[in-house]
């Protein structure tokens, strides 16, 4: 890791780590949380979307699965109010393994059958929501217990845990690069056909990062449905869900580190006031779609690689004329 | 010599048409054997028959003595088969030396491991002083020109140790320096035990590379020879010409 790249990661996770001790104001904590959740979204859809390439839509089926999970077992009463959050890694890890066999089957696919096929999955998903009514609750939602802590601060175990969520999804994102699983990803990416000639275990890669990646979605699903309090399933199993972190990671820039937390930082806000502005009508959805549409007119490829490509040929003419 | 691959009886169709009509021929050890014929004679699709790449109806192929039941391109790579492709085939978004790494068919514990350590800068490091590329190694591969990426291709399939290379249309698309720069580093890997079994259209490589020749027409072997037999083949000038 080089010596810059540590200090903007300890210097985002310090402030962000700080920032509920200084900021007290509810609404803004509320919006921090979502942030931060989408952030993680982003970052966990980024290593199958982003470096495998495999652009799923159906993450949001593992994201209401997460919130399911921990509905059901938490319905009527949380204890100390962490107990969820201990749970977390069971509720990843069970995601992970029902993914594998989906994986397995939807990555015979690729490109637009692959979103196809993964966005069935998510209607599949959220019609069980519906209808299996004795587990889920069916369109009456399912209520999660209210956890006993104080009014004055109760975003803040929220809060903290998603940012733990985000570490650990950048944190895995990073080791991806490091590790032949990236490069190996990477050559997935760029021609798999090709990366299958050449011996790399193009399955195997393929189905750990999207194991991984619905796993961490699972586990954001269910610390949303514990924080929202109630879950429904069209909220949980939410198409603009899936379609969020897709955007997202689109706009900060696929395939790279820090690119879909800057996508999550910058849309979510702005979805936020959109909303806000425009109130009940739907006409935020437009604003929200006209700034995405204007970016990826200028800088097609996503914030970050536009920006990295600007500043390597800035340095290329540089040498050149210092030749 | 023995033979080190053995193509037998092999059949594929494509619909109505029959890209490649029981063909059955060998690729000794040792040798760098050309395959010849005019378009659509069905040498790309014996290609990717043999790596594994299309099933065929019919037919089998052995390699080192084995009959290759499911063949598949990463199992065939990895035991010693390697192959380019017409179009070269590279990794664009990661480094040149990236390319090379990434070919060199890792372990499961490798997979794990760091995308770059230090003996595989090395090897591929050699690598790429060999195939002269080591003052493009950090470059992206998308930055190199198309006779360099047919280069890169080459040296990437040859990090697995391979035993035998099929190459398909080596030269095909590159400037006649990088003509001759390819053929030096097939000859100087072919003196180092590799063997070679290649599709191309430049006859006069073909004719001063190989030996032997052989020569597909609607999918099946017209010919065998030294290039000078196949040369003066009615047959393979009928099929050339038309007639």
């Amino acid at each position: 890791m080089s010596k810059a790249g540590i200090i903007r990661a300890v210097a985002f996770f310090g402030i962000l780590g700080l920032l509920p001790l200084g900021v007290k104001p509810q609404w803004v904590i509320n919006l921090l949380i979502f942030t931060l959740m989408y952030a993680t979204l982003a970052s966990s859809w980024n290593l199958i979307g982003g470096y495998a390439g495999y652009p799923s839509l159906g993450h949001a089926a593992f994201f209401g699965f997460g919130a399911y999970f921990i509905g059901i077992i938490f319905e009527n009463n949380v204890g100390n109010g962490y107990n969820p959050f201990l749970i977390l890694p069971l509720v990843g890890l069970c995601a992970g393994l029902i993914s594998i066999p989906i994986g397995y089957i939807a990555m015979k696919t690729r490109k637009d059958v692959f979103a196809i096929v993964t966005i069935t999955l998510l209607f599949m998903v959220q019609t069980l929501a519906y209808n299996l009514r004795a587990v889920t609750g069916g369109a009456q939602g399912k209520g999660v217990a209210v956890p006993p802590f104080a009014p004055a601060t109760f975003g803040r175990p929220f809060y903290y845990v998603m940012l733990i969520l985000l570490l650990t999804a950048m944190g895995i994102s990073f080791y991806f690069r490091r590790s032949k699983i990236g490069l190996s990803l990477a050559a997935v990416r760029a021609d798999e056909d090709k990366a299958h000639g050449v011996g790399i275990q193009v399955t195997a890669v393929k189905i750990i990062a999207f194991a991984i990646s619905v796993g961490i979605a699972a586990m954001v699903g269910g610390v949303w449905g514990y924080y929202e309090g109630f879950i429904y399933p069209q909220f949980a199993v939410d198409p603009l869900i899936t379609i969020g972190m897709v955007l997202m990671t689109f706009l900060g820039g696929r395939a790279t580190l820090w690119g879909p937390v800057l996508g999550a930082f910058i849309l979510v806000p702005a979805q936020q006031y959109f909303s806000y502005e425009f109130g009940a009508t739907q006409f935020y959805l437009l604003a929200y779609a006209a700034i995405f549409l204007i970016i990826m007119l200028v800088l097609p490829r996503g914030i970050l690689p536009t920006l990295t490509d600007r500043i390597r040929l800035k340095a290329k003419i540089a040498a050149e004329a210092a030749k | 010599m023995s033979a080190l691959l053995e193509v037998n009886g092999l059949t594929k169709r494509f619909g109505g048409i029959t890209a490649v009509n029981n063909c059955s021929f060998e690729v000794q050890e040792g040798s760098i054997t050309a395959l010849i014929g005019p378009n659509g004679s069905g040498k790309t699709t014996a290609f990717n028959i043999i790596t594994g790449y299309l099933k065929a109806d019919s037919g089998s192929i052995t390699f080192q003595g084995k009959q290759i039941a499911e063949p598949n391109p990463a199992t065939l790579y990895r035991s010693g088969l390697s192959r380019t492709f017409q179009q070269a085939r590279i990794f664009p978004e990661i480094s040149v030396l990236e390319n090379l790494i990434v070919a060199s068919g890792y372990s499961w514990k490798g997979l794990f491991g760091a995308r770059t350590t230090k003996a595989d800068r090395v090897r591929a490091g050699e690598m790429l002083e060999e195939f002269k590329l080591s003052a493009l190694a950090d470059f992206y591969a998308s930055e190199l020109s198309y006779g360099q990426r047919k280069l890169l291709e080459f040296a990437s399939v040859l990090m697995s140790s391979p035993k035998l290379v099929l190459l398909d249309e080596p030269t095909a698309g590159v400037n006649p320096v990088m003509i001759e720069t390819m053929e030096r580093h097939i000859r100087a890997r072919h003196a180092a035990g590799v063997t070679f079994l290649i599709v191309e259209h430049d006859m006069q490589l073909v004719m001063r590379l190989c030996d032997p020749v052989i020569v597909l027409d609607h999918g099946a072997m017209i010919a065998k020879g030294t290039p000078s037999e196949v040369q003066s083949n009615s047959q393979v000038l009928d099929a050339y010409l038309g007639s």
